[in-house]
């Protein structure tokens, strides 16, 4: 049984440019789906239509059948950018999203979310004067503190050093153990999606569809986070590659 | 500026006092006229009409401004008005007001205003189109209501804008009222300015200007600075 059943006919950008077209994805609840594929392939188009924010496009998405519905359904998502609003504290950028997440969410204090993801005692300072992990540990936070039902993440560890994307990779994980959201994590890095997702999308070359849907058999995973220079992950990277070596171009595989 | 002050003093005393009082003559006349004469109640006038004037143009310029930033169809419209408001001078506006509303003080508070509007809303049309859209979307993932966008995201934005033209405008506003009081009013500043005048009397000319320069500082430094730099302290 399918939770979020997404099926874009066609998007077509204002400059005529077509993006999307007969793409088809769905997925269970709680599943971490990465979607992988080639530079402008809509990646973060996809995404926009899942949210709700692109409502320009021919075809549906339903989120347990139903076309989305704000309340709902509860969306996180984690933009390229940290997108935190710089006039206020951190305590106040997740004030701010947590007014309709639900009760439980609301009375547990806000410096308890924050010593989960090691941000203790920086409540009160601005965005500004956080460094660029710790800005994206309160938007990762924020993301996940409304609780959401579908977390949307576009590249979101991309721009970061490696040991610091580490980290809130395995910050990621945990996270989404506590309350099991939907993920649809878009990525260009098939590393990272081996190591993060429970099953891979690849998309083709723009305009795009799913051109291989990859199951990852992985147990162990879902009781700790997988280390990207694992040798798992090397091993599955090469499998993938070996088996379909054109599928990161989005070369359609058939 | 104080060098320039200590220079003045010492050597005004070669002129014609008539032409060039010395600073101790014009504070002496400053103090005489604020515990003896009028200077205070002239000045509180002159205030009053700087204030509400002042309040008004913020108000209908932001308003507008802000609607012109936003929808194109507005901004077309208002357009042209917008240049002949930022062009037309001063003096033709005062005088189309007094001649329409009489020599009222209804008719020289409409007069600032007017004279106002345009450049508040010129400079906040320029913070509505530089408005964060990627934050709108924020806004929207996470359902946040009409209110927090309106205070936490939009104000936000614009308020850098809002300084800017509070600085400007009061700036402007002075010197406007003065004419308007010069003009056609029977007290305020530019009215006893106006009575100077006449007597050819620089030494009162400057006390007055000295007396609204204080009020210009205080404003500057005790309200604006103070409250830009708590508001928008997360600049760092």
């Amino acid at each position: 049984m399918s939770y979020l059943a997404v099926d874009v006919h066609q998007k077509v950008f204002k400059n005529g440019c077509l993006v999307i077209r007969n793409l088809k994805l769905s997925c269970h609840k709680g599943e971490f789906v990465a979607i992988v594929g080639p530079s402008g392939a809509g990646k973060s188009t996809l995404l926009n239509i899942v949210s709700g924010l692109d409502k320009d496009y021919s075809g549906q998405v339903t989120f347990a059948g139903q076309a989305f519905n704000p309340s709902a359904v509860r969306l996180g998502f984690l933009f390229q950018e940290c997108r935190l609003l710089p006039w206020l504290t951190v305590y106040q950028n997740l004030q701010l999203v947590i007014k309709n997440a639900p009760a439980a969410v609301q009375s547990k204090p806000l410096d308890i979310w924050l010593q989960n993801v090691g941000l203790q005692g920086c409540g009160d300072l601005f965005p500004g004067q956080l460094s660029g992990g710790m800005q994206r540990r309160v938007a990762l936070l924020r993301a996940f503190i409304v609780a959401p039902d579908v977390l949307l993440m576009d590249e979101p560890f991309q721009s970061l050093d490696a040991p610091t994307a580490a980290q809130l990779r395995r910050l990621l994980h945990e996270l989404w153990q506590q309350n099991a959201p939907t993920v649809l994590f878009v990525t260009h890095n098939l590393r990272e999606a081996i190591s993060v997702a429970s099953r891979i999308v690849f998309l083709s070359a723009r305009p795009s569809r799913v051109i291989l849907d990859l199951p990852l058999a992985t147990l162990a995973k879902h009781v700790e986070a997988v280390d990207i220079e694992s040798d798992w992950v090397s091993q599955t990277h090469q499998q993938i590659l070996e088996r379909y070596p054109n599928v990161l171009a989005g070369l359609h595989l058939e | 500026m104080l060098a320039v002050l200590i220079f003045w003093q010492l050597f005004g005393g070669h002129f014609d006092s008539k032409l060039l009082p010395q600073p101790s003559a014009v504070l002496q006349l400053l103090w005489k006229e604020a515990s003896e004469g009028d200077l205070l109640f002239h000045l509180g006038m002159t205030l009053k009409r700087v204030g509400i004037s002042f309040m008004a143009a913020m108000i209908f310029g932001t308003v507008i401004g802000i609607l012109m930033g936003m929808f194109k169809a507005i901004d077309h419209a208002l357009d042209t008005f917008l240049i002949i408001g930022l062009n037309i001078p001063a003096l033709v506006i005062i005088v189309i007001c007094y001649i329409w509303f009489g020599l009222t003080e209804y008719a020289a508070i409409i007069a600032v205003t007017i004279n106002k509007i345009p450049m508040v809303a010129v400079s906040l049309r320029e913070g509505a189109r530089a408005l964060d859209k990627s934050l709108f979307q924020v806004a929207q993932v996470y359902q946040i209501s009409k209110y927090d966008m309106a205070t936490k995201i939009v104000l936000p934005q614009l308020l850098p804008y809002i300084f800017g033209a509070t600085r400007n405008g009061l700036a402007i506003i002075w010197k406007i009222v003065l004419v308007v009081e010069l003009l056609g009013c029977s007290n305020g500043v530019g009215f006893q300015i106006g009575g100077f005048f006449h007597f050819f009397d620089l030494a009162g000319v400057l006390a007055y200007t000295l007396a609204f320069m204080g009020v210009v500082f205080a404003i500057e430094v005790l309200g604006l600075r103070p409250l830009e730099k708590h508001v928008l302290r997360w600049r760092l």
